[in-house]
This record gives structure tokens, sequence and C-alpha cells, in this order.
């Protein structure tokens, strides 16, 4: 690929350019007809996202003589969150946004998600509105087609083990148990689950043996998620254990995330500050996070669910390519 | 020897898994949006040839592997060992048959070849990708046929058969890909 003279063309296809924009005109319809308002926000931001598993993509500049320090955004989730915090109502935005993370066939550094809020809804009925767009858009004929299971049900089907009261060590058995060789540091041989925590097996689990089976699957919604990977979503009030945060998989590949969000100021600052620390003892880079947020939320934001879909990875799926440089007229290597 | 994150893995990174030196033939990474990536990657065991999956969590380190090519003189073969000389120090090092493996049979003497050495010691032999040999032994066939179609088997100097034109006789040197052990060409003699 490098060094061809041919690389300053387009990747995508005049057809799936077109596709694309097809496929915005008809999400700014729905939510047209549905009375949510388009908004936009922010791209470069004083206050970055500590998640530990994303990595954010900063941009020095000095404006008015003052060097600064400026995160580019994750996702719009923050600063939509203060909208909605000062009135607007349900939002929505398509918009850049961008990760430090490799090139795969599902990644690349800058991408475009549609991101919306309903306040008033809960993550339930967020899901459903989901798959009405699903069927504006033509994928999916009804509803009952799309297939919904708890976090717990999908491990108990495809991985047979219950993934709330299984310990490190039963969850490494599986992972054996289906082939997966896994590298296991000697420093690590001896200890519980080989070193894994349990959050990891249970990711390693869900990427390497459930996605592969969700592959026949058009589009599966997975909800209530383990507490300790809540991100945003608020825990379940009758069951602790439990984070009110839903996946939906289109063949086996994540194309959504969404919350119960979580409007509680002191909690959402508990977290950045647990992200914060995670970091450190990690040796991640330290992130500043939005304090708007926690002082937007402090200042009453009423429940609402969001969710935040991939819209490259959508637009793989209308135009049935298998790697995201098919569908961006310049991906990272060409950008 | 310095040791690689998964970060810096790619193909044709050499690195140590159980005490045996491996070299990376594929890296896919498998990122969940909010939760630990992995990395799944194809080795090959640079020993015994043999191509695993391992996974990887992101972020781990391995200690990289003290493999290097090098470009050597075949000299000869003393009956256990094949000598090699460095054309640059005229160091001279002894593979063995297992690390020569099948390409013996496309060892001729003052030919070039890649030797991969593992700690200094020889762990695999390439050939060069064509090299000249002798028909040592090969049906005469019809007189006057240079279509070349049909061929025949020819023995050559080092022992190896390969398939030739009906035309090539014995003590003719031909050309052959040792990649896929194929007739190329006849070498007229200088």
């Amino acid at each position: 690929m490098p060094d061809s003279h041919s690389d300053w063309r387009a990747v995508a296809s005049l057809k799936t350019l077109q596709q694309r924009a097809a496929m915005l005109t008809a999400i700014r319809h729905f939510f047209l007809e549905r009375s949510v308002l388009e908004v936009e926000t922010p791209l470069l931001s004083h206050a970055g996202n500590p998640d530990t598993s994303i990595e954010s993509l900063t941009s020095h500049c000095s404006i008015h003589g003052k060097e600064q320090l400026l995160y580019l955004q994750t996702s719009p989730e923050f600063a939509m969150k203060r909208l909605l915090a000062s009135g607007s109502g349900a939002i929505y935005q398509i918009c850049k946004a961008f990760r430090e993370e490799p090139l795969t066939d599902l990644h690349n550094p800058e991408f475009t998600l549609l991101e919306w809020y309903r306040p008033g809804f809960d993550h339930f009925q967020l899901m459903e509105e989901i798959t009405s767009l699903l069927q504006h858009l033509g994928l999916v004929e009804k509803k009952s087609d799309v297939m919904s299971l708890g976090y717990q049900q999908l491990f108990d089907c495809y991985a047979g083990i219950n993934p709330f009261q299984a310990t490190v060590d039963e969850l490494f058995s599986v992972v054996t148990e289906n082939g997966i060789n896994v590298h296991v540091a000697s420093a690590n041989q001896a200890k519980p689950g080989k070193g894994f925590t349990h959050d990891e097996l249970l990711d390693l689990i869900l990427t390497h043996i459930i996605q592969p089976q969700l592959t026949q699957q058009d589009f599966v919604f997975v909800h209530s998620y383990p507490a300790s990977q809540a991100s945003l979503a608020r825990v379940s009030e009758k069951n602790p254990q439990i984070a009110e945060r839903f996946e939906l998989f289109a063949k086996g590949v994540e194309l959504a995330n969404g919350f119960n969000e979580l409007t509680d100021s002191i909690e959402q600052a508990r977290r950045f500050q647990s992200d914060s620390g995670i970091r450190e003892q990690k040796k991640l880079r330290k992130i500043k996070y939005d304090q708007h947020l926690i002082d937007a939320l402090a200042s009453g934001l009423k429940p609402c669910a969001g969710v935040a879909l991939g819209l490259d990875r959508l637009l793989m799926l209308i135009a049935g390519g298998n790697s995201i440089r098919e569908v961006l007229a310049f991906p990272f290597d060409r950008a | 020897m310095a040791s690689y994150s998964t970060s810096e893995f790619r193909g044709g990174l050499k690195i140590m898994l159980d005490n045996d030196p491996y070299v990376i033939v594929e890296n896919d990474i498998v990122k969940p949006g909010k939760g630990q990536a992995f990395n799944r990657v194809k080795v090959r065991n640079l020993k015994t040839g043999r191509t695993i999956d391992r996974t990887f969590k992101s972020g781990e380190s391995v200690e990289g592997a003290d493999v290097m090519d090098t470009n050597m003189e075949y000299l000869y073969n003393d009956g256990e060992f094949w000598h090699f000389m460095d054309p640059n120090t005229y160091e001279q090092i002894a593979a063995s048959q297992e690390a020569v493996g099948d390409s013996y049979k496309w060892l001729k003497e003052q030919d070039s070849c890649e030797v991969t050495l593992w700690n200094g010691v020889p762990l695999t032999v390439t050939p060069p990708n064509f090299v000249e040999l002798k028909v040592t032994e090969t049906d005469p066939g019809l007189k006057g046929d240079t279509s070349g179609g049909g061929g025949k088997p020819a023995t050559l100097q080092t022992g190896a058969v390969v398939r030739v034109p009906l035309f090539i006789q014995i003590d003719e040197v031909i050309k052959v890909d040792t990649r896929s052990a194929e007739y190329v060409s006849r070498v007229k003699d200088a």
C-alpha cells in the first residue's frame, strides 16, 4: 500500500458513498418525524475521557498565546448530557469521534457515530426505538427478528457458564475447553485465573467464544451487564450486580452501546476518579476529566437513556463489506 | 534480548514462547468498545515449522527471540553436518540435519543460502530461490522431440528429482525453482 501514486484516490466506491448519503438522510428523516433535535457539540474539548479501555487523541495548540492541550472527543456523550441538563429535550447527533487504537477491519481511529438521548425513556424503550430505526433503514423486517437477551443468558446459552457467579478459575477453564490458547506469563501460572481479572476473562469469552457464534444472527441486543462493566450506566436498584447497559451486535459485530444513563453526580465523580486511579496504576496516560459534566449532573439531569451507534459499521452492513476501509472515502492511511 | 509489547506485534517479529523461537505470521486485534483488547496471533515455531494460534492480553510483553537471518556460502557436507561460511568474516558454522531439513536437496557448493541463526546456532537453512544443477540421471528420451510436453523425471547432482522436458539429457545443467521444486530452463554451458 505505501508509496503508491494512486493513494490519493478514494477507497470507498461511488456506490458506497451514495449509500452513506442515503443512510444519513434516512436517519435524519427518522428523527425529524419523532421530533428529536439534531445538535452539534465540540469535537475538541478541554477535558477527556478517563475510561481505561479508551485512549484519546490529543491536540496541542496555542490560542491567544496560551499553550493548551485539547482532547478530540471519543464520543459526544459528555457534551450531549450537558445539553440535556441545559433543557434541550430529546437530541441526536451525527459526528466524528476519535480513538487512539490500531487499525483493524472494524476500527479506524477516526469514525462516525450516531448518538442520541431520550429523556423519560429507560434502556428497554430505547432498544425498541433502535429496532424501529433499523426497520426504517430496511435492515429489519419484523420487530421479532431482533433477538434480545440478558448478559447472563447470553453466557449461559453460548458458553455454558454463569458470568456473575463463576470464579476466575472456572472462567479460565471455559476458555481452555473451547480451544482458546491464551498466553500466560510464567509469573502468572500459579495465580487465580492465571492472572486474568474476572472482567478480562468475561471479555475474552465474549470476544473469542460468543461473538463468533453470533455471526449468523443479524441483530442481537445484550442487556443487563455486570455492574463492574457499567461504564456510564446506572446500576439497577433491584439488583446491584447489574448495570442497566446494553449492546447491539450485528452479525457478531458490536454496533451500538447504550445506557440507562447515570445521572448521579457523586457516583459519576467517583467513577471518573476510580478510572483515573486505574490509569495511574496501569501507567496509562493521565486524562483530565470533565468537571462540567459533574456540575451538569449536580444541577439535575432527568432520567434518560442514550446510545451510540457506529455508522461506518452500519454502512458495512448496508453495503455488504468486510472491512471498514471499504466504506470510508479516505481511511486513516490515506487521510 | 529486548522484549516486545503487543502494540509492537507485526508479521515477521520473532518472539520466544514456551522456550522456543517463533515468528509472528498474522496479528489480529480484537477490541471491544468498552473492555479489554486482545491480540489474536498466528505464530510459527521456527524449530518445528508448526503454526499455532495464541491470544495475548493487549499491553502484555514477551521476550524477543535472538533470531538472525544471514547470507552464507555453502561449503561442504561431512556426512553429518553441513558447513557454511560467512563471506564477510570467513567464519564457519556447521548446521545439523534437523536445521537443513529438506533443503539439502538444493545445496550446491559455493551457492549463497539464507541461514537463520538462533543464539548463534543454525535453526533453518533456506536455499536460493533458483539453483543451477547438473542432471546425473534421466531417460534418454525421444530424439527430435523439443516440444517439452509430458516431461520425464531427472535426478540432479544433489540427489533431487524434478520433472524436466524430454529434450534434457544427462550432464546438462538446468535451472530449478527451489520453492516449487520445478524445472525453469536449460542453462547453456558458459
